[in-house]
């Protein structure tokens, strides 16, 4: 009883280890395909980041200069780190009436640790993550980006 | 092409003798002058060896890792190493103080020199061996035990819990896996009949024996590399350096070229414990043969020896490689258990098995 549970454990731990000894041997065998360092300053021209990762908070614009941000700064509200400060004015409809709008979009990039709150806070999809990631910059003051393209408006139809 | 053929280290060697013999009248002279060149030879031929083998666990580690490896500095990264070595050469030698200065500084020249004591009875080609003393396996793992003190006097002197505890943990380990390397060893002994190397690579003329001796000798050459490994402290049985627990076990205050010393000490050990397995079990520098077949024992025989005791002896540092990126590292308890409950039972039943085979001659 007793020597046979010892030779299976005997056997159980050779197998297991012979499991993992193939394994390696096979991705040394296979390195050319196996590898997947990305040699990264060398194939800057066809590195493509995944989907998911978070690189900055951007705004898309479509062709007619327009964006889908209503101001309503739920993106400030819900950013655990102050990144954005949107500052808003107040425009006027054409049927006479006065509706608050965006003026700019204050984005500190030093301050952002892209953890996405703010996309997932905005009610109208108006901002969301870019795949960028070279961000270093010589002076602070070059962080500080104002997302909204200058003299651009909000796309028609969104409330 | 013809002349390539009929110089071989033994006959460079031999000249070389007797030359020192004739030109040298004073007999202890010439055997002086000689023992030097002999030294000079080795040192000439581990240093640019343990660069190798450094650049080679990179490698090895990276491609089983997913991942490249050293691969800026230099055609694919070879010279990453000598880098390394710069970069060590250049630290400051550092002595903590409140640290037994004599002994700090000794015990890395006692790893180096244990090592390469070792290295005196191996057969690196035909006819080409430092020192062919009659009882070579028991040297070799009479010396290859003394490494402990290198060890033990590294973590003692240090005065740093770290290091004490690693030499402590080093020395219960070496001390239970020497038994198991004894009795692997004594197995080919005792199908030899001889402790002498060269016997022991001659014996196998007619097939190495980890063919020839089947089940048994290829159980106890399987205990052999599993102790070995063990017994030069390298992962799964890391515990002396423990990299997870101690910071760097005994060498945790070294620096420096003491550092790199004991550096050269473990890739030395590495090819030294693969040397003898490839001496013991897969025949050394004998070429491959296969029993009495002579025409392909002799299209065997065109490769050089060296080139067979090279080949073999990386085939099994590779396998040593592998271990470390392979398995997880053992907890002090389950090291102890491995050895007590399993490694040494079953070399022990196995020796009985090699003698038994010995003696009805079982073997081919
Ligand atoms: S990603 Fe996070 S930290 Fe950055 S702006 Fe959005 S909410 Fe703020
Ligand atoms: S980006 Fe979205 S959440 Fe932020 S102010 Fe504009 S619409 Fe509101």
């Amino acid at each position: 009883m007793f020597l046979t549970d010892y030779i299976r454990t005997v056997y159980k731990g050779v197998r297991s280890l012979l499991t993992g000894m193939k394994t390696t041997g096979y991705y040394f065998t296979h390195a050319r395909k196996e590898i997947k360092t990305e040699e990264y300053p060398d194939n800057r021209a066809t590195l493509t980041m995944f989907d998911r990762f978070k690189g900055e908070v951007v705004m898309p614009h479509d062709e007619n200069n327009e964006h889908r941000c209503t101001g309503c700064q739920a993106c400030e509200i819900a950013c655990p780190n102050g990144t954005i400060k949107i500052i808003t004015k107040q425009e006027l409809q054409p049927d006479g009436k006065k509706k608050k709008a965006i003026d700019t979009f204050v984005y500190h990039l030093e301050l952002c640790t892209m953890c996405n709150l703010c996309v997932v806070a905005c009610p109208s999809d108006a901002i969301k993550m870019a795949q960028t990631f070279e961000h270093s910059v010589y002076d602070k003051k070059q962080l500080k980006k104002v997302l909204n393209n200058p003299g651009s408006k909000i796309m028609e139809g969104v409330e | 092409m013809n002349l390539l053929l009929t110089i071989s280290f033994s006959s460079v060697a031999s000249g070389i003798h007797n030359w020192l013999v004739s030109t040298i009248p004073n007999e202890l002279l010439a055997k002086s002058v000689e023992m030097v060149i002999a030294g000079i030879c080795l040192l000439l031929f581990l240093v640019p060896l343990c660069f190798i083998l450094g650049y080679m666990e990179r490698k090895v580690a990276g491609f089983m890792q997913m991942r490249y490896g050293p691969n800026r500095v230099g055609p694919y990264g070879s010279l990453q190493i000598v880098a390394d070595t710069v970069k060590l050469v250049m630290k400051e030698g550092l002595t903590p103080t409140g640290s037994d200065k004599f002994l700090f500084n000794l015990a890395p020249v006692i790893m180096v020199v244990t090592c390469m004591l070792v290295l005196a009875p191996i057969a690196f080609a035909k006819d080409f061996q430092i020192w062919d003393i009659n009882i070579g396996v028991l040297y070799v793992s009479a010396i290859s035990s003394l490494a402990v003190i290198g060890i033990l006097m590294a973590g003692w002197s240090s005065y740093n819990k770290y290091s004490l505890l690693g030499a402590m943990r080093s020395g219960a380990q070496i001390v239970s896996y020497e038994l198991s390397v004894g009795l692997s060893l004594i197995s080919i002994v005792i199908l030899t009949g001889s402790l002498k190397m060269s016997d022991i690579v001659m014996s196998q003329e007619t097939g190495w024996w980890i063919i020839r001796g089947h089940i048994p000798v290829i159980i106890s050459f399987v205990i052999f590399v599993i102790a070995s490994t063990a017994e030069i402290n390298r992962a799964p049985f890391d515990l002396a350096e423990a990299e997870q627990e101690l910071t760097a076990g005994f060498h945790t205050e070294y620096a420096g070229m003491k550092f790199a010393m004991f550096l050269l000490a473990e890739y030395i050990n590495l090819f030294i414990v693969s040397a003898i397995a490839a001496t013991l079990f897969l025949g050394g520098w004998m070429p491959f043969h296969i029993g009495h077949w002579q025409e392909f024992n002799h299209i065997m025989d065109f490769v050089p020896s060296s080139l067979w005791f090279l080949g073999k002896t990386f085939f099994i540092i590779f396998i040593i490689m592998q271990f470390r990126w392979t398995f997880p590292r053992l907890r002090v308890d389950q090291l102890l258990t491995l050895e007590w409950k399993y490694l040494l039972p079953i070399s022990m039943v196995n020796t009985i098995l090699v003698t038994v085979m010995a003696i009805m001659g079982w073997h081919f």
